[in-house]
């Protein structure tokens, strides 16, 4: 439970902004909103380097005497190659077995003495290490996650009971999960030579291959201050974080990184199905159309205002029980049990705009693939309605002060932009980015990407349970 | 006496910091009889509110899922709105309504910008929710279908068949043991009637509590407050009525073991017994015990044994979860299937050994230090404090729970810990729940075989590779 990993499902991020008042007065010409809103803004982020690449960004939120600090190295699976997939996050797993100066299971102790909540996370793009604490320990946190950015032992018996733990948390997560186990074969069958065809957990024929070196000369590799990001929000000083900082990681010595080779996506030649049958009760869908990234905005590969009229598109499908698919499909039609739509649009890489469906009792698979397939239709050949535009734009304001409730939130925010490169500006870009959409742009978009070319469809067809019991994966 | 003095000084220390980190709670009763909790936070522009009623599934009677059903068709009409219409009045201004159910409450929600306009408009829509809601029979409908849609999927799931059948075997005929979604012939036989008079009993001023933490003063918190609670007295409901006691929960009386078969990789494994109630004598004491036990992650003793020592389960706990009665006390893990019999042997001798020997003065003092340092986090977020209101008023916990709360840790002695276990915790009479594994007739479904066991006579799962 102390290490967990987010399938880099961040399929949305609905944000945060220091546009709330201006924008707020063009959506609702509230003459009483300025002076509330004014005293109301977000504080800024404070960004520093240290002599040896390490970035450093912190934020105030004095609400409460409390801290979230993380540290982000740019690793993941989109870094691995076949045959070592889950290696980031096994690397994850023993960053919590010790290191010279603190034996395995000290950590722990320091870090629960001091009261913090403390966990571990990986996706495709990024590996991060984080503690939640009041703001007086801040410093015994710094200490202990400078200390194993370079100084991890890698005892191998330690390594031998991990390994068997990552194997029970991939059963635990994927291989008895129908939907799941789907999701994870419809990526490698989307993506032909993306990274982002390997499941982040890994395959499990890779964690039984998996050795203690290769983990070693994994982290050997990318745990280096060049290559990660400290993250702190809460009530903090930002200069004293950052002279804490130095005397910490200061000590480290920049290392050159291995060069990160492009991988990109071959195209597409048409639609691509695959049918997944297993133990289940529910069928289900899983449709995804290849999308580029916000990061092919900022490269220069698309116009800039792409991207954000695909996050408006998502969110016109799914952005609450008024979007199209809970009104028309779950309501409306009552064809669908669930349906969800999300846009992956927050990679290193460009990922898809995807979408879920799960049938209504007794209605067929494919009358509800059809009914989805007919909502994209749609899109293409009418404009959404001024009143969908608007709903999805004040979500979007609403949203970004909600999320300041969380300072948690707040730095992953700030981490996974800055690990990812759009950088953690582009959290002031967002909010205008969404607002200045258009219908125009929304149906551009559709007609563009939601296309056969781009379309991979996986189905789940249920088999009785009672058939047969699969042998444990494990030898 | 340096040393004392550096203890002194760091104390002092800590308490001007709790002072600083617990919010202060105001609470009130409406004019028409609804309890109100109110914590005023300025920083950021936005208000929660949370109506809670002890209308939760206990109260379900005969009709398992009625609590649930009860307040998904909250959102599906209300004052003349259809669905869709309640749905756009709450999103286009930024708005989140949302309603659920557990064990022992119901609740309505609202979060909403306390800007002017999407203020105004927010709480306008959530009156019509609590005041008139319309229960149309064209949705109760569609949500029945989806009920038993969602029934398929807990079948689907080797975890949820695992809680469903803990509960069922841990409270027998008692109402914490109805399966909060229902079942399929309850859902089959659920009729709006039903629906409408649930509401009509529960959801009433004299059975209800309205937490609010945001960005109003108190005045407006005031207002708010007697706008719901006169919504309230719709329908004829008058003040309504406290809901009955939920009775006692009876000790389990012997050990017992189910299996239920499932082709899983892994089993999910459940064990327990019935564990302590809000406001419970022995809470702390529990609390403190359980956080060594299996309730502080890494450095909790379960974690070690199964999952570091052994590498047998990626997630291994215990808990209590302290209800309005008694709770579950339970201990969980998920293993591969021939792993099964190892891993819950490991789990019963560090139960056992717990239970025997109890913490260490050096656990006792390093689970004190992670509560007592983490205690700030706890109401960092209007989110965690408005849980808190809720819980408090609920539970009607003492006001000054929060402000108590580092005290009451800190008291309690290794030899209370000790004797709470000791006396509420009982070996030979657990529960055991394992799902996962070939079933012994190819020819049943999931169903369960039942036995009953004496603790040290349980026999190992089957899978054998």
């Amino acid at each position: 439970m102390n290490i967990s990993l987010s399938v880099a499902s961040q399929a949305r991020i609905n944000f945060l902004l220091t546009f709330l008042l201006l924008f707020s007065l063009l959506l609702f010409s509230s003459t009483t909103l300025a002076k509330e809103a004014s005293s109301k803004q977000s504080s800024p982020v404070h960004e520093y380097k240290l002599d040896n690449g390490m970035k450093i960004l912190v934020k105030q939120d004095k609400r409460a005497p409390v801290a979230v600090i993380q540290v982000w190295y740019k690793i993941g699976t989109s870094y691995e190659h076949e045959g070592i997939t889950g290696l980031s996050h096994a690397l994850e797993h023993m960053m919590f077995k010790g290191t010279k100066k603190h034996k395995s299971g000290e950590f722990e102790k320091m870090v629960s003495a001091i009261g913090a909540r403390n966990n571990a996370f990986t996706s495709q793009d990024y590996t991060a290490y984080y503690e939640v604490l009041a703001n007086d320990k801040l410093e015994t946190a710094l200490e202990i996650e400078a200390d194993r950015m370079r100084n991890l032992i890698f005892d191998p018996e330690e390594f031998k009971k991990e390994i068997n733990v990552v194997k029970e948390e991939r059963r635990w997560r994927t291989d008895d999960k129908p939907t799941s186990l789907m999701r994870e074969q419809f990526n490698a069958v989307a993506f032909l030579n993306s990274p982002y065809r390997a499941p982040v957990i890994g395959w499990m024929v890779d964690l039984e291959g998996m050795k203690l070196d290769d983990a070693k000369a994994w982290y050997k590799k990318w745990y280096t201050p060049n290559n990660a990001t400290l993250v702190v929000v809460g009530d903090v000083n930002p200069d004293e974080v950052y002279a804490m900082a130095k005397k910490y990681f200061g000590v480290y010595k920049s290392n050159p990184l291995p060069e990160v080779k492009a991988r990109t996506e071959v195209e597409q030649k048409g639609v691509r199905n695959i049918i997944l049958k297993l133990p289940a009760k529910l069928a289900s869908l899983r449709m995804g159309f290849k999308t580029p990234g916000m990061i092919s905005a900022k490269q220069g590969k698309v116009p800039q205002w792409e991207p954000y009229a695909l996050e408006v598109l998502a969110n016109i499908l799914d952005g609450g029980d008024s979007a199209r698919f809970a009104k028309n499909l779950i309501r409306g039609k009552s064809i669908a049990a669930g349906a969800g739509a999300g846009y992956y649009g927050y990679g290193r890489l460009p990922n898809m705009l995807v979408i879920t469906g799960t049938p209504a009792k007794d209605v067929e698979t494919g009358k509800l693939k059809k009914a989805l397939l007919d909502e994209i239709e749609v899109l293409k050949t009418e404009l959404v309605s001024e009143k969908e535009l608007k709903r999805v734009k004040a979500q979007v304001i609403a949203g970004e002060v909600y999320e300041r409730d969380s300072i948690e939130h707040m730095a992953t925010l700030l981490g996974s932009l800055e690990s990812v490169g759009l950088g953690h500006q582009y959290m002031d870009e967002y909010v205008p980015g969404v607002l200045a959409v258009t219908a125009q742009q929304i149906q551009d978009v559709a007609k563009k990407y939601l296309i056969d070319e781009h379309l991979t469809i996986a189905e789940l067809v249920p088999q009785p349970l009672n058939k047969k019991v699969k042998e444990g994966a494990a030898k | 006496m340096k040393s004392f003095k550096v203890i002194l000084v760091i104390f002092t220390l800590f308490l001007s910091q709790l002072v600083a980190a617990a919010p202060k709670i105001e609470n009130w009763v409406t004019d028409s009889g609804l309890r109100v909790y109110f914590v005023h936070v300025p920083e950021l522009p936005m208000l929660d509110l949370r109506l809670t009623f002890a209308g939760g599934s206990a109260y379900d009677g005969d009709k398992p899922g009625l609590s649930g059903m009860v307040t998904s068709m909250l959102s599906k009409g209300a004052a003349g709105l259809n669905a869709d219409q309640i749905a756009e009045a709450f999103e286009s201004v930024g708005a989140e309504l949302s309603s659920g159910s557990a064990r022992d409450m119901a609740w309505i929600s609202l979060r909403t910008l306390t800007l002017d306009e999407q203020l105004k408009s927010a709480l306008a829509s959530w009156q019509k929710i609590v005041e008139k809601p319309d229960f149309p029979e064209e949705d109760f409908a569609r949500l029945k279908k989806q009920a038993l849609v969602g029934l398929q999927a807990e079948k689907q799931n080797p975890g949820s068949i695992a809680s469903k059948a803990f509960y069922k075997n841990l409270y027998g005929d008692h109402p914490y043991a109805s399966p909060q979604n229902g079942t399929e012939e309850s859902v089959k036989a659920m009729t709006l009637a039903d629906v409408k008079s649930f509401y009509n009993q529960y959801f009433v001023n004299k059975n209800g509590l309205l937490s609010i933490v945001g960005a109003i003063s108190k005045d407006q918190a005031k207002e708010i407050a007697d706008r719901v609670s006169k919504a309230l007295l719709s329908n004829g409901r008058g003040q309504g009525e406290k809901a009955v006691p939920i009775p006692e929960v009876k000790p389990l009386q012997a050990a017992k073991e189910i299996r239920i078969p499932f082709p899983s990789t892994q089993a999910h494994v459940m064990m327990g017994q019935p564990g302590d109630k809000r406001g419970d004598k022995d809470y702390f004491s529990l609390y403190l015990g359980n956080h060594n036990l299996g309730g502080s992650g890494f450095t909790s003793r379960l974690m070690k044994e199964v999952r570091v020592k052994r590498g047998l389960s990626y997630s291994v706990y215990s808990y209590f979860i302290p209800m309005r009665e008694k709770g579950p006390f339970m201990v969980g893990l998920q293993t591969k299937l021939s792993q099964t019999d190892e891993a819950i042997k490991v789990a019963r001798d560090v139960l056992k050994k717990f239970q025997k020997e109890g913490p260490s003065e050096e656990d006792l003092k390093a689970s004190k230090m992670n509560i007592i340092g983490g205690f700030p986090l706890r109401t960092a977020s209007n989110d965690d404090i408005i849980g808190y209101l809720a819980m408090i008023g609920f539970y009607n916990l003492p006001l000054n729970y929060l402000d108590k709360f580092t005290e009451n840790v800190n008291k309690v002695t290794r030899d209370e810990v000790v004797d709470a276990f000791k006396r509420r915790v009982h070996l030979d009479k657990m529960l055991t729940v394992i799902v996962g594994g070939k079933p012994k007739d190819a020819d049943t479904d999931t169903n369960e075989a039942t036995k009953t066991a004496a603790e040290k006579n349980v026999t190992p799962a089957k899978a054998k590779k």
